[in-house]
């Protein structure tokens, strides 16, 4: 995608805002400018930068404990097909589920701090990773590995030079996918018994101090916390796995 | 250099493929094994690389028993041997860099050897320099197998084994090809060995052809091909000769 293009979509967008904002009129859509100052100000001067910091740590720390459990585990189930054997039924059981309806269940158990947070996330990422890891190891033909193993490749150089820079392409394409699907469920979850994060600023700021650009600009910070993992992970993939961008 | 001792091999729950055979191979010879699918070619070649252990028997090369790969013997295959996220010159350097990733233990990398990752002789000695940035899947298939013999003899091996390494190019660069493994065979002393199921590609390669049949295997077929090697050969009566002969051989 160009630069170019996105930055007109994003002017085409915030015109469409514009003119509905003239149109309805009403205080409960203020107008781009408007929720522009009221960011700044909620920046500079509120809150909303600890908010976004807590949340934006919590989608950190969790794409990282995902990756951290997922790839390897996808790796070895790929690799297994014994272990793959037992595992693809249970898998196949969990994955469809909406993770999101765990929420409940993890504020009971690990109560109302950023575990419990950080947990729905993982939940969410964890099966999209190990998923497509295993489905990307499995995938490996046993000649490639033959023929390395050839060169004098054990276990470790194995790993290092095929299994780990084969699985980095299900890492990155499964975040890429679910990133959005996590920030929004991290909404969902800061709904609930917490006073940090962006959900409760953007739900405090609109139903209680009805202080409607400040919720704006509360959903501004969580549309950019999206957007911005979003294209980390896609600029990721397109310079750590330039092979699959390459015509052929 | 090459010796199978009384080999007898057999597949988990598999009739024997090999049974009690007895085979060997000088140092500097070029050798065609030939033979239908399901003959144990590919197995025979595995086998020797230290890839698979026999039911009984011993694999000897250089007098040592195949445990495992061994440093200086190189393996091709047919295809999908390369990395498809790594480029040519990458891909080139694996070998090297499996050698590097142990360094000189004698187990994964001879112990005189010399950390290195230039590959760019081997690049420019198979005509590969001007791919040398881009990825398998942007190339040739006599590319990408040009690409699996740099990668095998930047290891500086003395034993080339390939598995039916053209079969799946077209008949110029396969010819092509051919051609280039008989120059690198004599000019970096190598003992060859190559599986193939093309009677003329065992009749253009093989100084020595080893008929397998339906196994189990139990005595070596050997026909000597002495002319292998000269300019010329592939369109000589000679060779035409032994493809006769060879045709005849696999039909009855």
């Amino acid at each position: 995608m160009k630069r170019r293009d996105l930055l007109l979509a994003a002017a085409g967008l915030l015109v469409v805002w514009q003119a509905l904002a003239w149109l309805l009129d009403q205080a409960i859509l203020p107008s781009p400018w408007a929720v522009a100052l009221a960011l700044g100000d909620e920046l500079l001067n509120g809150d909303l930068l600890r908010h976004f910091l807590a949340s934006l740590w919590r989608v950190v720390a969790s794409t990282l404990l995902s990756i951290g459990l997922a790839a390897p585990a996808g790796l070895a189930l790929g690799q297994s097909k014994r272990l793959d054997r037992i595992f693809a039924p249970v898998i196949y059981i969990l994955y469809p589920i909406p993770k999101v309806v765990f929420v409940p269940v993890l504020l009971l158990f690990f109560g109302i701090g950023d575990l419990s947070k950080i947990l729905v996330i993982f939940l969410i990422l964890f099966f999209q990773i190990l998923v497509l890891v295993r489905d990307q190891a499995a995938a490996l033909r046993p000649e490639l590995l033959r023929s390395v193993r050839s060169l004098g490749a054990g276990r470790r150089a194995l790993f290092r030079l095929v299994y780990l820079p084969a699985s980095l392409p299900g890492i990155l394409t499964a975040l890429r996918q679910s990133i959005g699907t996590a920030v929004a469920v991290l909404y969902v979850a800061e709904l609930f018994a917490t006073r940090l994060g962006l959900g409760y600023y953007i739900y405090f700021q609109g139903s209680t101090l009805l202080n409607y650009p400040a919720m704006y600009a509360g959903i501004v910070m969580m549309s950019l916390l999206g957007l911005s993992l979003y294209f980390l992970v896609d600029g990721l993939e397109k310079r750590l796995c330039r092979w699959r961008f390459a015509g052929g | 250099m090459l010796e199978l001792q009384r080999l007898t091999f057999a597949y988990a729950h598999g009739a024997p493929i090999f049974d009690g055979f007895d085979w060997q191979a000088q140092r500097g010879e070029a050798w065609a094994v030939l033979g239908p699918s399901g003959c144990g070619k590919s197995t025979l070649l595995n086998l020797l690389a230290g890839l698979a252990q026999p039911t009984a028997g011993r694999v000897l090369v250089e007098g040592q028993p195949m445990l495992r790969p061994r440093p200086h013997t190189g393996l091709i295959i047919q295809d999908y041997g390369l990395l498809p996220w790594a480029s040519v010159r990458e891909n080139a350097a694996l070998g090297l860099r499996v050698r590097n990733f142990y360094g000189p233990d004698g187990v994964h990398a001879p112990r005189d050897y010399t950390p290195t990752l230039d590959v760019d002789a081997w690049l420019e000695r198979l005509g590969l320099l001007d791919v040398a940035g881009q990825f398998p899947g942007q190339i040739s298939g006599g590319q990408r197998q040009r690409t699996a013999i740099a990668r095998t003899l930047a290891l500086q091996p003395d034993l080339l084994l390939m598995d039916e390494p053209f079969s799946s190019l077209d008949a110029l660069t396969r010819e092509g090809l051919q051609d280039l493994t008989l120059e690198l065979w004599a000019e970096q002393h190598l003992t060859l060995l190559i599986v193939t199921h093309a009677i003329e590609e065992a009749a253009v390669l093989g100084q020595k052809i080893l008929l397998l049949g339906q196994p189990p295997n139990r005595v070596p077929q050997v026909i000597d091909n002495p002319g292998v090697g000269r300019p010329g050969y592939r369109e000589s009566a000679q060779c035409q000769a032994v493809v006769r002969e060879l045709r005849e051989r696999l039909l009855g």
